[in-house]
């Protein structure tokens, strides 16, 4: 009962329960957490996964900020109920450029993980102007005065800058266009050939960026940012080519 | 420090040896069936981790000797369902569209699985009884008005490959031009051509300007919309001569769409649904009373 004895020493010393405390947590912590940096299991390399537009970038900001995630996962557990009702089960890579990750934890509304391309985007406005005039049944609450705010993205080169500090791959030639790409992507008269060649499908394989004015309206707004941000949610990968490994 | 000892419980426990106030401690084992089960637990956990993923090594973390996977899993749980509809969705994929009806258990599965899908993903759009958002573009799907067609082929055509969509090549496509926009139409040729679309579809209407609009029409709207306004089912040009509105049908809101135009969309349904999941969601639509 040696080490039992020993063991009271620790408890009458603040100090030294302290530091072993600290020693334990760091070595489950490293156990824990440190293999999900490397181990291949944990992030599987899928083609199509990108960064997000400077504009969606925005929306995905304003999606945020408006508490979106209270009420709406984007994590498609793969269960069967799930899977028929919202599409393919999520994976790790499609939130690998997310910061913080919006999988969420309640839906009082649906899944969002695959909404993109799922709605048009007339509807998308219509929904969230006032979400009882398309659905009457919905309880979600109207974000109508996303209309009103006029955004020109004087900011989203630093919130580039931001991710990109966290690894998100912006890369300089990114940066420098972030505005230009922010305003081209809302408007379908612009020269989009600069967005599609950093963000399309000729840099990432899959699909071109979703060029469109999202609001119908002439300026562009927080809509225009939130609807793009929502249109581009879980169709980065081609699941017509993927083969999901069953051992992850 | 109070000198009364307080009188144990049952004698013989002894105490921590602390005391704080006169207040003691009894120093009482645990229960033994609960250090038991503590134990328990503890061979469980190793159990655990041998037989499931746990691990993390070098490249990846063991598999567990049960090689459990979670999207094994739900592959199998999805496959023994498809197994178990297979029959019949080769089936409803193989007779021609028009005679899925004919075959009463095939229609009845059709009906079904075509009711849960629409519930899932048409529903948002067309509204839970299928009756579309008056006013809103969202057309009504019970009523015998169809702006591309209501045969079950047009059905399946429409459902596939949605209309004036950026993510299909064979998307349904036309486009109203933005007369007053762009400036095709004069304000006082579209206040005209309103009036003549009041004539047509038989409310109040200032009948010297309706006589004008019928010019304006005949030049610009009677290529897609008929020169009698009945419609074009080809472009689903709607027709302007009945009740039903798509997004309305008084005077504001007709002079609205000739000026600003109308453009809805609806999106292809060819890569998230199967091919017996639109053909299930044709068969219901067909269903609902305004089917051809």
């Amino acid at each position: 009962m040696s080490i039992l004895d020993k063991h009271k020493k620790i408890e009458t010393h603040a100090t030294l329960l302290l530091v072993l405390s600290f020693l334990v947590v760091t070595i489950g912590g490293l156990v824990e957490i440190v293999p999900l940096f490397y181990i291949q299991n944990t992030i599987e390399k899928v083609t199509g996964v990108r960064p997000y537009t400077p504009l969606e970038l925005a929306g995905r900001e304003i999606y945020i900020r408006e508490g979106c995630y209270v009420c709406h996962s984007q994590m498609i557990r793969p269960m069967r109920d799930e899977v028929e009702r919202y599409g393919h089960y999520s994976l790790a890579a499609e939130s690998m450029y997310d910061h913080p990750f919006q999988w969420g934890s309640k839906r009082t509304g649906p899944d969002l993980a695959r909404v993109g391309n799922r709605y048009s985007n007339a509807w998308h406005v219509d929904h969230l102007t006032n979400p009882q005039a398309v659905v009457p049944e919905s309880v979600m609450p109207k974000y109508a005065f996303l209309s009103d705010h006029v955004i020109d993205g004087q900011y989203i080169a630093d919130s580039m800058w931001a991710n990109r500090v966290v690894g998100v791959p912006y890369t300089d030639d990114m940066m420098a266009n972030a505005k230009a790409d922010f305003a081209a992507q809302a408007n379908p008269d612009a020269d989009a050939t600069g967005l599609q060649e950093r963000y399309g499908a000729a840099a990432f394989k899959h699909l071109d960026v979703t060029v469109a004015n999202f609001d119908g309206q002439p300026q562009l707004t927080e809509m225009d940012a939130l609807i793009a941000y929502l249109q581009v949610l879980g169709t980065m990968v081609d699941f017509s080519t993927y083969t999901p490994d069953p051992s992850r | 420090m109070c000198a009364k000892q307080v009188k144990k419980v049952q004698g013989e426990v002894p105490t921590t040896g602390h005391s704080w106030d006169g207040i003691e401690e009894f120093d009482n084992p645990m229960p033994r069936w609960w250090v038991w089960v503590f134990y328990l637990t503890i061979v469980f956990a190793i159990g655990y981790t041998i037989a499931y993923p746990a691990w993390p090594l070098i490249h990846g973390a063991t598999r567990g000797v049960l090689g459990q996977s979670t999207r094994a899993d739900v592959d199998a749980e999805i496959k023994r369902f498809d197994d178990a509809n297979a029959a019949i969705k080769a089936q409803l994929v193989a007779v021609p569209l028009d005679q899925i009806a004919s075959n009463d258990e095939l229609k009845q599965y059709a009906l079904r699985a075509g009711a849960s899908v629409f519930k899932n993903n048409c529903a948002q759009c067309h509204g839970a009884g299928a009756a579309g958002v008056q006013g809103k573009g969202y057309p009504n799907l019970l009523d015998n008005d169809w702006l591309w067609g209501g045969t079950i082929d047009d059905i399946h055509t429409t459902v596939t490959h949605g209309i004036r969509n950026t993510t299909d090549a064979d998307a349904r496509y036309s486009e109203m031009p933005k007369f007053g926009v762009d400036g095709l139409l004069e304000p006082a040729q579209i206040g005209d051509v309103v009036e003549y679309v009041l004539q047509i579809s038989g409310q109040d209407h200032d009948a010297a300007k309706a006589a004008a609009g019928a010019q304006v029409f005949a030049d610009n709207c009677a290529a897609c919309h008929g020169p009698d306004g009945k419609g074009d089912r080809t472009q689903g040009a709607p027709n302007l001569t009945d009740a039903i509105w798509l997004y309305g049908g008084d005077r504001d809101t007709i002079t609205h769409t000739v000026t600003y135009a109308r453009f809805g969309v609806m999106p292809n349904w060819n890569e998230r649904l199967s091919e017996d999941e639109i053909r299930a969601v044709a068969t219901y639509v067909h269903s609902l009373g305004g089917g051809e």
